[in-house]
């Protein structure tokens, strides 16, 4: 397969099942740095489990999964691959819900996540303005005292880009970010991870076709657990097989 | 660093507590001690151990809701903690007998010289040292949270299969402190203490102190929960309770944010044991009980859990309560608690501070709404509508 070296995400015959059912098959997939992916596919391809695997939520039974050319991921918990750097946006939005707007970023900010540093921790000025641009960039900034809970579906998913944006990784995983916005928030949410991809890696997983085009990036189906095309938009839903089992449906 | 988290803690609420308790630790002995009999301000002699345990139970409560209430992790073995920290004391006291038991043996308890022991086994050794024994009263909980806490958050054992095995940690203590050979007086426990201190442990000016020191050990629990809950680490803490697997994708190491509440949580129930045994007298292995660990919970979960005041709250009421039912209707004890925790689940999910929490809500909201009655418009504008909820 193609070189590993400069890679910031390198999956190569990564195989899962659970119960026998072969959720991933042998999937390969290569993500430069700031770069930006998008994955489509349909309902129960696999897209939230390769983002199982690369958390570290979900082992693979077989194949390599490479973060920044280099670092096995397969051998890593959560809370590491977490502080190397790849944060996650989950399909349903998850915020901590009895706490406020603030509270969730400010334990988002990146920080030492140890427990006496996070014990003695007073927010620095910087750290107060970093969470007020952050809190401006999501639009949540007269919310910030209210509780997660209290926000909409559509805010919370802003929330936890926010909180991604905090965490300032090297590399984004964004599962469905759009799902329960409207449509002027979904064209604020392409422009949002396309800034973003300027400097980072992103993967975007998403049905919402109209916000695939507008991400304009390099596109990957995957299907039953394994990349059915790649390329461009056009490209992959003008390709037949794509077609037949994806977008024809 | 220090000073700024300490002062953070320092929260509206918090001072009064600590204010109150502060008074409490002075008033109570002073009217037991300085006002004449039969005054009707005097709080009589028999009260003031009586209160000074409630006390000591209120701090056990607010060292189970640190893990339960702000960590979510349901222990239903607190009791063992408290009771390790009972027998640290016990071992203290019965080392101040000395020759002045019923076989007048300088140095060995009287429950050793009965089983023919010719010498202190090795673990008993210190315990005539005050300062010492304190130690291990926190010391000893603390690594049995930490070894205990350690393999069970590390292999993630959660949820109800992590409080069965908080269950059964306390019963296998019950077991092994009824033992006459493990070396701390088997069924009987340890009793017949004679001094603290060098003060004669039933007089009324060491019940006085006992009382006075368990209402300050209480204010600096609550200002260590409060600094702690306060924190970052404390809203981690909340986090891990409310979504732990979204905590570690953040980064978190969820296993030693549980494992620092549960030890912080254990030091504090050991001391609250610690201070419970001299002003009851006695510490037998029933303090294991599992039974007992679970009233702890009633308690927490009758004044509100999440809270530092609801705990307190909680754990004097009903101690109260069952003082009063115990000695007016002693069968119906066990009915009106359980009673009372279905009660609390059903009604009350966030205990008698919740229920207040919500009338304040209630009242605000009546008091805007009156406010903005000519104008509506204001409110919509400017007036937050959104009541916090009770922290
Ligand atoms: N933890 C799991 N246990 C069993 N089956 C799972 C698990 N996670 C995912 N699956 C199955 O794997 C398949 C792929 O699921 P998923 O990755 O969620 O699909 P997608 O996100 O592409 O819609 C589905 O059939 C799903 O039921
Ligand atoms: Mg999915």
């Amino acid at each position: 397969m193609t070189d590993k070296t400069g890679t910031m995400l390198y999956l190569d015959g990564v195989s899962v099942a659970f119960d026998g059912f072969k959720a991933l098959n042998s999937l390969s997939i290569i993500v430069h740095p700031a770069e930006m992916l998008a994955i489509i596919g349909p309902n129960g391809a696999g897209k939230t489990t390769m983002m199982d695997i690369i958390t570290g939520k979900t082992r693979p039974d077989d194949g390599e999964v490479l973060f920044d050319g280099r670092t096995d991921l397969t051998k890593l918990d959560e809370a590491a691959i977490a502080n190397l750097g790849i944060g996650r946006k989950f399909q349903k939005p998850t915020v901590f819900e009895s706490q406020t707007v603030w509270d969730n970023l400010e334990m988002a900010l990146k920080k030492p996540r140890g427990i006496f540093p996070t014990l003695f921790y007073t927010a620095s000025a910087a750290d107060i303005a970093r969470i007020g641009e952050i809190l401006e960039t999501v639009r949540l900034l007269a919310r910030k005292d209210h509780l997660a809970a209290d926000l909409s579906h559509g805010q919370k998913q802003w929330l936890e880009i926010g909180m991604l944006l905090a965490q300032d990784p090297k590399l984004l995983l964004v599962d469905e970010p759009v799902a329960g916005m409207t449509d002027s928030e979904t064209v604020e949410t392409a422009k949002l991870l396309k800034d973003i991809a300027r400097t980072r890696s992103v993967v975007v997983v998403e049905h919402d076709m109209s916000f695939v085009r507008d991400l304009d990036s390099r596109v990957t189906c995957l299907a039953e657990g394994s990349v059915l095309a790649e390329g461009s938009l056009d490209q992959v839903s003008a390709n037949p097989v794509v077609i037949e089992r994806y977008l024809g449906r | 660093m220090l000073t700024q988290a300490l002062f953070r803690a320092l929260d509206k609420k918090a001072i009064w507590l600590v204010a109150i308790l502060i008074a409490v630790a002075i008033l109570v002995p002073a009217s037991n001690l300085l006002l004449p009999n039969g005054h009707p301000l005097r709080l009589p002699n028999y009260a003031v151990p009586l209160f000074g345990k409630y006390l000591t139970f209120a701090m056990l409560a607010l060292a189970l809701d640190l893990v339960w209430g702000y960590c979510g992790i349901l222990s239903l073995g607190h009791g063992a903690f408290f009771a390790i920290g009972g027998y640290g004391m016990g071992m203290y006291l019965m080392r101040q007998i000395g020759d002045r038991g019923v076989y007048a043996n300088p140095v060995l308890p009287d429950f050793m010289v009965f089983l023919n022991w010719k010498e202190l086994p090795w673990y008993w050794h210190g315990f005539d040292n005050f300062w010492f024994a304190m130690l291990m009263v926190m010391l000893v909980p603390a690594l049995l949270a930490f070894v205990f806490g350690f393999l069970a958050f590390r292999s993630r054992v959660t949820g109800v299969y992590l409080s069965i095995i908080t269950q059964a940690m306390t019963y296998a203590l019950l077991l092994a402190f009824f033992r006459n050979d493990m070396g701390f007086g088997g069924n009987n426990g340890l009793t017949d203490f004679k001094e603290i201190l060098g003060a004669p442990i039933s007089a009324d000016t060491t019940r006085a102190a006992l009382f006075a020191a368990s209402a300050i050990a209480l204010a600096l629990a609550v200002l260590v929960c409060s600094m702690v809950v306060n924190s970052k680490l404390g809203k981690v803490m909340v986090a891990v309770r409310d979504a732990e697997s979204r905590a570690r994708f953040l980064g978190y190491r969820v296993e030693y944010v549980k494992l620092f509440a549960f030890v912080v949580s254990a030091i504090i129930a050991g001391i609250a044991g610690a201070l419970y045994v001299p002003q009851v007298g006695i510490i037998n292995p029933g303090e294991f009980e599992p039974a007992n660990s679970i009233e702890v919970v009633i308690w927490t979960a009758v004044g509100g859990r999440g809270t530092i005041i609801g705990p307190i709250i909680g754990a004097i009421m009903v101690n109260v309560g069952k003082s009063y039912f115990t000695g007016a209707f002693p069968e119906f004890w066990l009915f009106a608690l359980g009673a009372l925790f279905v009660i609390t689940t059903l009604f009350l999910p966030k205990g008698i501070v919740g229920l207040i929490g919500q009338y304040r809500t209630l009242t605000t909201k009546r008091e805007q709404h009156d406010r903005s009655a000519p104008s509506p418009a204001d409110v919509e504008a400017g007036a937050d509508p959104q009541p916090k909820a009770a922290e």
